[in-house]
């Protein structure tokens, strides 16, 4: 029984532990970058790596989840006889919610793992030594690109996942069932607010990639330097930041909506 | 010979001086209270058996690690009370050579060895390359200045690492385990330039080795440690001619001696029958 206390007293204080390392991480990565001043390479490098490479994937989905809302928000709408609202419709939901949401989980997944595997590789083959070795701290040369990096796509993707969803909405809505195409358009440039609907979406994405990308590089960095710990990590990755996404999401619609 | 052990140098020649020094890593003791002198402008090998913590020894010295009690100062200067500012400011002095080579993955062969001269120096290009392609030369792969690190052998990205820690004219080079996984033309190359690169550019060689012969071959002093602290130390003939028995069992290879083959452990029968534990934990050799 006592043993049973040990081991759990025994995790929860490796989990503050951890909890605790995360944040002296956090505020060395933030010490680390004005050095980024003048140093616009390794940024451009990391922007391309993170957000070019990932834009594919947002397009994609952005296209499909814009066709799908069309449908479904056609579908009920019509019952009302409220089929011109389709554009209102998609554009808040959108905005609001689904655009930077699914845009930092679909980052998480593709930016954040691949972030998180490539600095806990960079461990296990003593590159991170080696850099610190040759006098050049790897929180300025490595870590610190990545979070500004990642910080600055994020809400560039979710833009760009909102564009490309009222296209696909306006695909399904208006070509496909016959929706108003002034109707679509008008709506939506009436009821959509752009400092209380789109800019709030955009301050989100701006969280979310700063925190995917806190616990992508944190984990790369902490993880233990072997193939099992590298994968491990890769896996909390997406794990945690997915769900301190959609948890923040919570927090920040209860506080703006 | 236990303790204490210094060089026939006079004092002030000594590049390292490492005093009292004592380290764990989690309930296991690395060091206890280890001593050792590294002579200035020598090849000085580090000799041990596995675990022993040569590695360790090399981080400590590089203030990758912190002792927990005892002094390691570098060219006069303390390594675990120098502030980060000062401690980057000596390891641009030292050089170090890893048993893997460390070389950046994205980076061809001839932006690696340009790397620390971007990264600390405002120098223009063509300098840059001319230094680049003198130190690449020097190791035999100038031709290599295209490739990546996946497309180099062992060898070969050993070789680029060296040149690597050579381009900022360091005062010292420590090489962890270099004649690992060498074939014999890699190892005689690289036993050329460790001995070469030493006495023209009047470096201090610190190397970390377990392959015996090829290291005394090129050393000019030898320190043996063993259970966290150092056996013996003396130059290669010196250490030749040791009466300890336990030098003689690690210089001859002898499988059984001072050093046992058998790993603590429990009783064989009892083990067998079934009463011993089976956690690996309860012999303490849990690696993290």
């Amino acid at each position: 029984m006592i043993n049973l206390f040990q081991k759990f007293g025994r995790g929860w204080l490796e989990v503050f532990e951890r909890f605790g390392r995360a944040h002296m991480f956090l505020f060395q990565l933030i010490a680390a970058l004005p050095s980024l001043f003048g140093r616009w390479g390794l940024l451009i490098k990391q922007l391309h790596s993170t957000g070019v490479m990932t834009l594919l994937i947002i397009l994609v989905s952005g296209l499909f989840v814009g066709m799908v809302l069309a449908l479904q928000g056609y579908n009920s709408l019509v019952r009302f006889s409220a089929e011109e609202a389709l554009g209102q419709f998609v554009a808040l939901v959108l905005f609001r919610e689904l655009a930077p949401v699914l845009t930092a989980l679909l980052f998480a997944g593709r930016a954040g793992s691949a972030m998180t595997s490539e600095i806990g590789l960079m461990k296990a083959t003593e590159q991170l030594a080696g850099l610190e070795m040759m006098a050049v701290d790897p929180y300025k040369r490595v870590f610190a690109p990545r979070l500004l990096a990642g910080f600055l796509a994020v809400p560039a993707l979710t833009a760009m996942f909102g564009a490309v969803a009222i296209l696909g909405g306006h695909l399904v809505g208006v070509e496909l069932l016959g929706v108003d195409a002034g109707a679509y358009w008008s709506q939506m440039k009436s009821e959509v607010s752009f400092t209380h609907d789109v800019l709030n979406g955009l301050f989100k994405a701006l969280v979310f990639g700063f925190v995917i990308c806190w616990i992508a590089i944190f984990e790369g960095a902490d993880c233990v330097p072997t193939s099992e710990g590298v994968s491990g990590a890769t896996t909390r990755t997406v794990v945690y930041s997915s769900l301190a996404v959609l948890g923040l999401d919570f927090v920040l619609t209860a506080l703006m909506f | 010979m236990m303790g204490n052990v210094n060089t026939t140098s006079e004092s002030g020649s000594q590049l390292v001086q490492i005093r009292d020094l004592h380290f764990q890593r989690g309930s296991k003791r690395i060091f206890r209270g280890i001593e050792m002198d590294i002579p200035r402008g020598k090849v000085t090998t580090i000799m041990g058996p596995s675990g022993t913590g040569k590695t360790t020894l090399l981080k400590l010295i590089g203030g990758q690690l912190k002792p927990a009690k005892g002094t390691i100062e570098v060219d006069g200067q303390s390594v675990s009370q120098l502030s980060r500012a000062g401690l980057y400011d000596l390891r641009k002095r030292m050089g170090m050579l890893f048993q893997s080579g460390a070389l950046l993955t994205d980076l061809t062969v001839f932006d690696n060895v340009a790397f620390p001269v971007r990264e600390h120096t405002d120098l223009p290009e063509s300098l840059v390359r001319h230094l680049v392609l003198m130190r690449l030369h020097a190791v035999g792969l100038r031709g290599a200045r295209d490739l990546y690190p996946a497309e180099l052998s062992g060898g070969m990205a050993r070789r680029v690492a060296l040149a690597r820690a050579l381009i900022l004219d360091p005062m010292m080079i420590m090489y962890d385990e270099p004649f690992t996984g060498q074939d014999p033309i890699s190892m005689g190359v690289l036993l050329d330039l460790i001995k070469t690169v030493n006495s023209a550019l009047g470096l201090t060689s610190l190397i970390v080795s377990h392959d015996l012969h090829e290291s005394m071959s090129i050393s000019d002093y030898v320190v043996i440690v063993s259970d966290g602290k150092v056996v013996e130390a003396g130059s290669p003939d010196a250490l030749r001619n040791s009466s300890s028995a336990w030098v003689q069992q690690f210089l001859n290879g002898a499988s059984d001696g001072p050093v046992p083959f058998q790993l603590d452990a429990p009783d064989y029968k009892d083990d067998l029958l079934g009463s011993g534990s089976n956690t690996p934990a309860a012999n303490g050799s849990v690696a993290r």
